[in-house]
């Protein structure tokens, strides 16, 4: 493999690369799926390749291949420079990158228990049961359980004399009921919609509980079947964490990208509400949101050793008391702020580039003392709602509608009648500056998100969110005509 | 295996044939797929990511007694395939029993169709694709904005072998522009062409088409949301019809009961018919499916009723019926999707549509649209680049975005007019293609709109 990649590297720099990398990245990722009481499927997958990025006169060239070969490593190095010309052309001003100093060192997720070793019998059981305690629910038409892990390895080198050896291993579960009648579907999931996925081993899986949770989410589907309507109007709204794990991720993850705040994706994914001269001077949200961009947290879909262009991995500010205070950059991007590149650079797979990515971006806690159960307790009148459903966010990441899978109404203090098909819509930053409590640490948990698209050619990322339960005060809640 | 023989379609059948060797019992499945893929991006009117990629894959799915295992790679050599299908074998016979398993589709094979191809396409180059960008961005520079957007080229070969003696495989490209060109005061406006040909995508073109959207929102103001007639253009017809694909055309889902599409049932409007056509040149082609099963044209709503959904062979076999080419690769859990789309234009000419709005908003696209409500197929997402005030037929001014909330089939039980002409729009997210006319329609729900300046 070393000579693999110097062989690239080699040949780019005899193109006229100024700066040249080069990735080889090998995943295997292997699943299973149950589907009413029978294994539905189980396959394994493997993915490897090498793409070359350089920069010739100031402009960007990437090149890439699924065959590991001299002569291939030589001819993408040879395609990516003439991209980089072909790029150059129609620029304005070359690319310039940061002063992050090169970094030499290997990084592994720390695992317990290999995900790999453990047996398809046992992992099926696990399934299955969960399975069967649905199963046991009148009334649900389909239960479904999945289980996912894999492994990357990554080599990264660049001619500035970066040498970077990774290992990130995956793993996670979920389960899901969904319940039928005339012109009603409806679905509850856990622990959130798609499960929940961590960097970590299997030991994840272990402590996630399906079975002991399949009974209570299959009741749950069947209930809202009967359920009434949500109610429309400006309510409290209080959010569990997996659903404001996703709020995090439209209305704050994505516009704190530099990248879009640049124009850089504008063609696809938008631009962002947070423009450069916000930078310190915005209030974003209330004085009790404090926002970071981790990717050193543990079990974090966006923790690792360095990005994808070896920046090591940091822990950042991103809203403190409610002030914006920074974004998410790479080595292109930070120097437009006059700041160096906080780590968020990357790249979905050997085929596509690194581009500006969530890491862990995360709400920390309320108090300690503070539990869901105080938030309920202390509204009057209001409306809780858990898990993901639906979500959808304009262009510039500030008028937003999420559904989700189940909500309650809350009445002096209690959690009150189940609703069916709820929503709430509002503007992001007079959403954020309506929080004005948020759970304790007790109650926080750290989401995977595996499904965030962003570029052209779409990527798509693995980041994590961490969230406590948290109040937000006059939202509007029960959008559009049922 | 070198490069250049990654799109050949013998060395493909041979390279298949050696993996059903390998594999010592049972039913096996392989795929092959050889996907080149170029995108030029530009953005501040100057290009600003490049990229090229190459890859090829070997998927196998090996079935014994209601046991089924699925390996992929992109391994392809003699000991990359032994690997895969030896993992294959492991998971099929340690796997639990599946009593619903389906056999593998039984034929018939579809010799190499190269129908969908260009060599044009799959030999384009970065100097082409960058001559194109540099068409678009002097389009928007000269008019005093600013360009971003992305130029795709991909050439794909797929070919399918199994032990029911079913050999299909065909050859396709694909190329796709795009732009949306802004103003510093809020101006955007958005074009974008779909072909298998790039040689008839013109860069000047689509700049000006983009250009002038853009011009005509200069100075956008607020409209109160509510129900409003729209004029929907064919972007945001097609942004509809590919999310209602996905939730309501699949066999699958109406087999589960989450479907709207009741056969036989009316859903939508007289005036509407929908269908799904993969050999079609009036769409992005795709040949056979990743089962090897050429794909049938399926007739999904004809004169407003439910007449059809997509199988793959696994939905095919539990409704007694043939696959219709809509198959997925192994495993799929979510069922068949149908791919290429097409939705019948009327009679009446753009102006004409305009002309009939009372009152009412043009939309010029929609973005990120998604589910609020599987089976009612009830849709949320914004407009963008370019949404209009209609009164009496007359644009009267350009207004800042709104979101809607809207059940498509209730919508499109309300159309009055579709245009003559019909336009193929690449989907934003998915590799759905659609081939759309605009619309009028009497009722359309807008729940929210965007904030002028954001925070406040």
């Amino acid at each position: 493999m070393k000579d693999l990649v110097n062989r690239a590297l080699d040949a780019a720099q005899r193109a006229g690369a100024a700066y040249a990398d080069v990735r080889v990245v090998e995943r295997e990722t292997e699943s299973l799926t149950v589907k009413n009481g029978a294994l539905e499927s189980a396959a394994a997958h493997r993915t490897a390749g090498m793409g070359v990025r350089l920069l010739v006169d100031g402009g960007w060239g990437f090149s890439a291949s699924s065959l590991l070969e001299p002569i291939e490593a030589e001819r993408i190095a040879r395609e990516a420079a003439e991209i980089a010309r072909a790029s150059a052309g129609a620029r304005r001003e070359p690319i310039v990158l940061d002063g992050t100093p090169p970094a030499q060192g290997s990084y592994r997720t720390p695992v317990r228990e290999d995900p790999f070793a453990v047996s398809l019998d046992e992992k099926l059981g696990i399934l299955l049961a969960s399975d069967e305690a649905m199963g046991r629910v009148p009334g649900v038409t389909v239960r479904e359980g999945s289980m996912e892990w894999s492994r990357e390895r990554k080599t990264f080198v660049s001619s500035e004399g970066a040498n970077l050896e990774q290992e990130i291993v995956e793993a996670g579960a979920g389960i899901e009921a969904t319940a039928v009648d005339e012109g009603e579907v409806q679905v509850r999931s856990f622990p959130q919609m798609g499960g929940q996925l961590v960097t970590a081993g299997f030991e994840a899986v272990r402590a996630l509980d399906l079975a002991g949770n399949a009974q209570r989410v299959a009741e749950e589907a069947v209930a809202l079947l009967t359920a009434p309507q949500c109610p429309s109007g400006e309510m409290d709204l209080i959010l569990e964490s997996s659903q404001l794990a996703l709020q995090i991720h439209e209305s704050c993850g994505h516009p704190i990208e530099l990248d879009r705040v640049l124009g850089m994706e504008a063609s696809f994914a938008g631009t962002s509400f947070l423009t450069l001269d916000r930078l310190d001077q915005l209030q974003y949200g209330s004085s009790i949101v404090h926002i970071d961009a981790d990717a050193t947290a543990p079990g974090g879909l966006g923790t690792f050793g360095w990005d994808d262009e070896g920046v090591p991995a940091q822990d950042v500010p991103i809203v403190s008391a409610g002030l914006l205070v920074g974004y998410l950059t790479n080595r292109e991007t930070a120097p437009r702020i006059g700041r160096q590149s906080m780590g968020s650079a990357r790249a979905s797979g050997w085929d596509r580039i690194p581009i500006i990515r969530m890491t862990n971006v995360s709400l920390r806690p309320g108090p300690e003392a503070t539990s869901l159960d105080d938030l309920i307790a202390d509204t009057r009148e209001g409306i809780y709602l858990e898990t993901n459903r639906s979500w959808s966010i304009d262009d510039r990441r500030l008028n937003f509608q999420f559904g989700t899978q189940a909500g309650w109404l809350i009445r002096d203090g209690r959690r009150t009648q189940l609703v069916r098909n709820p929503t709430y819509t509002g503007i992001t930053p007079r959403f954020w500056g309506s929080c004005d409590a948020i759970a304790g640490p007790r109650d926080w948990v750290l989401w995977g998100v595996p499904n965030c698209g962003k570029g052209e050619p779409m990527q798509t990322g693995h980041v994590s969110h961490g969230a406590s339960p948290a109040r937000f005060r006059k939202v509007q809640v029960g959008v559009g005509r049922w | 295996m070198v490069t250049a023989d990654r799109h050949d379609p013998a060395v493909a059948a041979a390279l298949l044939d050696r993996v059903l060797e390998l594999v010592p019992n049972g039913e096996a499945e392989a795929v092959y797929t050889a996907r080149d893929e170029a995108l030029t991006r530009f953005a501040n009117s100057q290009i600003h990511q490049n990229v090229a990629d190459r890859d090829r894959s070997v998927r196998v799915r090996l079935t014994r007694d209601g046991r089924t295992g699925v390996a992929s790679t992109n391994r392809l050599d003699e000991a990359g395939l032994r690997a895969a299908v030896e993992q294959a074998l492991a998971i099929r016979d340690r796997a639990a029993r599946n009593p619903d398993t389906s056999p593998l589709a039984g034929g018939p094979s579809t010799a190499h169709v190269r129908s969908g191809w260009t060599d044009r396409t799959a030999d384009a180059d970065p100097a082409l694709r960058a001559a194109a960008a540099r068409a678009v961005i002097d389009a928007a520079l000269a008019a005093g904005l600013e360009a971003s957007g992305a130029f795709s080229t991909e050439a794909l070969t797929m070919a399918v072998a199994n032990t029911r003696g079913l050999r299909s495989s065909a050859s396709t490209t694909a190329a796709k522009l795009l732009s949306v060109v802004m103003g510093t005061d809020g101006a955007s406006g958005y074009a974008q062409a779909t072909d298998p040909d790039v040689g008839r995508i013109d860069g000047a073109a689509i700049g000006a088409e983009a250009v002038d959207r853009a011009q005509r929102t200069t100075g956008a103001e607020d409209l109160a949301p509510g129900e409003y007639q729209v004029l929907l253009e064919p972007y945001a017809v097609a942004a509809l019809i590919e999310y209602i694909s996905f939730i309501g055309f699949s066999a699958l889902a109406a087999q589960e009961g989450r479907s709207f599409m009741e056969l036989g049932r009316t859903v939508m409007g007289s005036n509407v018919r929908i269908w799904d056509d993969g050999q079609d040149p009036g769409g992005l082609p795709s040949i056979i499916d990743f089962e090897g099963v050429r794909k049938q044209r399926v007739d999904l709503v004809t004169d407003g009723v439910a007449t059809g959904h997509v199988h793959d062979t696994a939905t095919a076999h539990r409704a007694g019926t043939a696959s219709t080419g809509h198959g997925l690769p192994a495993p799929n859990p979510w069922g068949p999707v149908a791919w290429n789309l097409f939705m019948a234009g009327g009679r009446a000419s753009h102006d004409e549509l305009l002309a009939g709005i009372d009152r009412g908003i043009w939309v010029t696209r929609f973005h990120y649209v998604n589910v609020v409500h599987a089976k009612r197929a009830i849709l949320t997402g914004m407009t963008k680049d370019g949404t209009f005030l209609v009164e009496k037929g007359r644009i009267v001014r350009p207004i800042r975005n709104l979101r809607f909330t809207q059940s498509v089939p209730e919508a499109f039980s309300r159309i009055r007019g579709l245009s003559d002409e019909t336009r193929l729009v690449g989907a934003e997210y998915s590799g759905i293609a659609v081939r759309a006319p605009a619309l009028l329609i009497d009722g359309f729900g807008f729940t929210g709109a965007t904030a002028a300046e954001g925070p406040g």
